[in-house]
């Protein structure tokens, strides 16, 4: 006697959860054929609801005020717990100082993609200029050179050099993508440079992935061996997803894989690489290195630049100890006698990595009341007074720092 | 209540005082004459720039603190000038002596040539300077201006240069203004690399003058000005077994240690040179 009759009418029973859920999803049906036209999927509904440009606010004088960085915060502070542990684990750990690294980056046609604004392939350069920058500053005494993977074939971009300017003019050139992506290849081909790099100096590879396969001309197994016996250490960092043979790779050589999330995450998994990582001893011969440091010429002397071949006042330029010549920057290698030329200040850049500073401890907020008969009410580096509440404490041994907690 | 405009040349004067008492004692310029000089500077940079913000640090010889800090006064507005003064002077002297019985209970034996310790004072002024960055997008420029008379402690040689390091990154130029008889190794290269101003004033008793002519300008007014360029930085490093100077040696791949002579072994790290590399492709698989 009931006619049939669909949504709300024929139903006596009591609102199941069921009968209330179909009700909710024909009103949302309605809304969004109203509205678009079509079905939303699920991952565009996550933006339909929530519209994270209405949470911009603007201060008294018009401009924005940054967003609420609760996240940001606790991910920061959990990141410092991490390095807090494999600081006090690595006190003295042996680093590799001394590096010779090669960027792989890929320019297949998944460089292309667009779901990094602009395109991959520009989001990779761009963080790799900043890598690299970071990277001699970090180490003054490594070296640096690209390769790129384009068509299945790998061209090296960059000869391996001490100096970032030219590899950063390279990367700020015209780059294009097409083609398969072959690490193979670009194994192969670093690992012919490497091997002629001389025994103290630690072999690295960076390899910035776009592409979700590999078309290779032979066996890549056999390719990682070789690498594996030279002692090269390959790390990938993927764009895209998770591939076995990046993971195996990275596996066997001891380097470490991680895959971006986005561009902000892309390019603090770049700079995690750095700083020098713990060195295996093994992969290195321990060997006194003849270096010359040194001064800079009188002003009066005018003599030609080993290195661009123009006429310098010897106060601009550096004199070789060893053959006397001209050159105009340091850290570098004569051209002349083949002797590396340093200064000490980037010997000394490299000290903070073999005596890390001890770890912080983080001090509770209540603290500050036993502080007041301690320690006084402010702050024994900065002088901040410890009222405010937004506020983290680190205690070294004897003295109470505080923080902003951003 | 007004917003404060912070334009270009509102600078942050971060001062390093070295209180030093082994080098004032026997200094050509009294100590006395040399806070007065140094009052005045202090004076003449709070008056170029109403936002103008000043800070000083005594250097002792085993501990540093903050002396002045012109932000604490302000809040009234016409704070008493001389009763400022009067209490950072009170402040130094509690400093000196307080830092006298530091020495004395430290067990450390102190002489003439003891160095005081620039690296703590350092270290506090950039603590400071990042706590200013950190208060917003506007804020003064920072510097920092190291008056320094005692040598060179070479212990202090890699705080030191961790703090140029970090100087260096900040963006902070690091000044330096000797009071001393010699030279500073460690203050000239700190002035090199933060591309900061470098002086050994010849005639102590105008201090003030060189003050306020070389290090008084904010960093934007320096790009017009022409400002004493050091020539001579020396940039060699010395040997870890005999501590002179060397222009070539050898390093050691390991630990980055520097040598003047050939040696077996490293003494820093203990590694073996020109050992024979284990070849991995001899190597019997040690899984089997």
């Amino acid at each position: 006697m009931y006619g049939g009759g669909g949504g709300g009418g024929g139903f006596n029973a009591p609102s199941t959860a069921s009968g209330r859920r179909r009700n909710q999803e024909d009103e949302e049906e309605e809304e969004e054929e109203a509205g678009e036209g079509r079905v939303l999927e699920a991952w565009e509904r996550a933006y339909a609801d929530d519209r994270s440009w209405e949470a911009l606010q603007e201060d008294d004088s018009g401009l924005l005020r940054p967003i609420d960085t609760k996240t940001l915060v606790h991910a920061q502070y959990r990141r410092r717990l991490l390095l807090r542990s494999a600081a006090t684990a690595a006190a003295r750990i042996q680093k590799g100082l001394i590096r010779y690294l090669y960027i792989v980056i890929d320019l297949s046609r998944a460089a292309s993609e667009m779901d990094y604004r602009p395109s991959r392939m520009a989001v990779v350069a761009k963080h790799a200029e900043a890598f690299i920058r970071e990277f001699f500053d970090q180490n003054p005494l490594s070296h640096v050179g690209i390769v790129t993977i384009k068509d299945g074939i790998c061209h090296r971009l960059t000869e391996i050099g001490g100096s970032p300017e030219s590899q950063i003019k390279a990367l700020m050139g015209k780059l294009e993508c097409s083609g398969d992506s072959s690490l193979q290849n670009a194994l192969e081909l670093v690992h012919g440079y490497l091997d002629q790099v001389p025994s103290y100096g630690h072999k690295e590879i960076l390899i910035l992935y776009s592409a979700l396969n590999t078309c290779d001309p032979g066996d890549i197994m056999e390719t990682i061996e070789k690498c594996k016996k030279s002692k090269i250490r390959c790390s990938i960092i993927g764009l895209a997803a998770e591939i076995f043979i990046c993971k195996h790779i990275c596996e066997e050589t001891g380097g470490s894989y991680t895959i971006a999330l986005d561009e902000s995450h892309f390019k603090e998994l770049l700079l995690e690489h750095a700083p020098p990582s713990p060195a295996i001893a093994e992969y290195a011969a321990a060997n006194l290195i003849k270096m010359g440091f040194p001064q800079r010429g009188a002003e009066d002397l005018i003599s030609i630049c080993s290195c661009h071949k123009k006429i310098k006042s010897g106060a601009e330029g550096y004199i070789c100890p060893r053959c006397k010549v001209n050159v105009c920057e340091l850290p570098t290698e004569c051209r002349t006698c083949g002797l590396t030329l340093v200064s000490s200040p980037h010997l000394a850049r490299s000290y903070h990595h073999l005596f890390p500073v001890q770890p912080f401890d983080e001090v509770s907020s209540i603290y500050p009341n036993k502080l007041g008969q301690k320690g006084g009410q402010k702050c024994y580096g900065c002088q901040q007074s410890f009222i405010n509440p937004g506020m983290l404490f680190f205690d070294i041994p004897k003295l109470v720092y505080a923080t902003f907690s951003l | 209540m007004t917003s404060k405009v912070y334009s270009d040349d509102v600078s942050l004067a971060v001062v390093v005082v070295d209180t030093n008492p082994f080098f004032w004692a026997s200094a050509a310029l009294p100590f006395a004459d040399f806070f007065a000089h140094l009052i005045h500077y202090v004076n003449s940079l709070l008056l170029l720039n109403h936002l103008n913000h000043v800070v000083v640090i005594a250097t002792g010889v085993s501990s540093c603190t903050y002396i002045f800090d012109s932000s604490d006064a302000s809040a009234s507005g016409s704070a008493d000038v001389a009763a400022t003064f009067a209490k950072a002077s009170r402040k130094i002297e509690e400093f000196i002596a307080q830092d006298a019985r530091c020495t004395a209970s430290n067990g450390s034996v102190a002489d003439s040539n003891s160095a005081s310790l620039l690296s703590g004072a350092l270290s506090l002024a950039l603590c400071y300077i990042q706590r200013v960055f950190r208060s917003g997008t506007r804020h003064p420029q920072p510097r920092i201006l190291c008056l320094q008379g005692s040598p060179d402690g070479p212990e202090q040689y890699v705080a030191v240069m961790n703090s140029i390091f970090s100087a260096q990154r900040s963006m902070v130029p690091i000044d330096s203004c000797i009071v001393g008889a010699q030279d500073s190794a460690f203050l000239q290269q700190a002035s090199y690399i933060t591309s900061g101003v470098y002086l050994k004033p010849q005639e102590l008793s105008g201090l003030f003058q060189y003050l306020a002519a070389v290090f008084a300008t904010d960093l934007h007014s320096r790009t017009f000005l022409r400002l004493p360029k050091t020539l001579g930085v020396d940039f060699r490093a010395s040997c870890f077994c005999h501590k002179k100077t060397i222009d070539m040696g050898y390093v050691c791949s390991v630990c980055l240690s520097i040598f003047c002579k050939y040696h077996k072994k490293c003494s820093t790290c203990g590694s073996e040179f020109n050992r024979v590399m284990p070849d991995l492709n001899s190597m019997p698989d040690q899984r089997q």
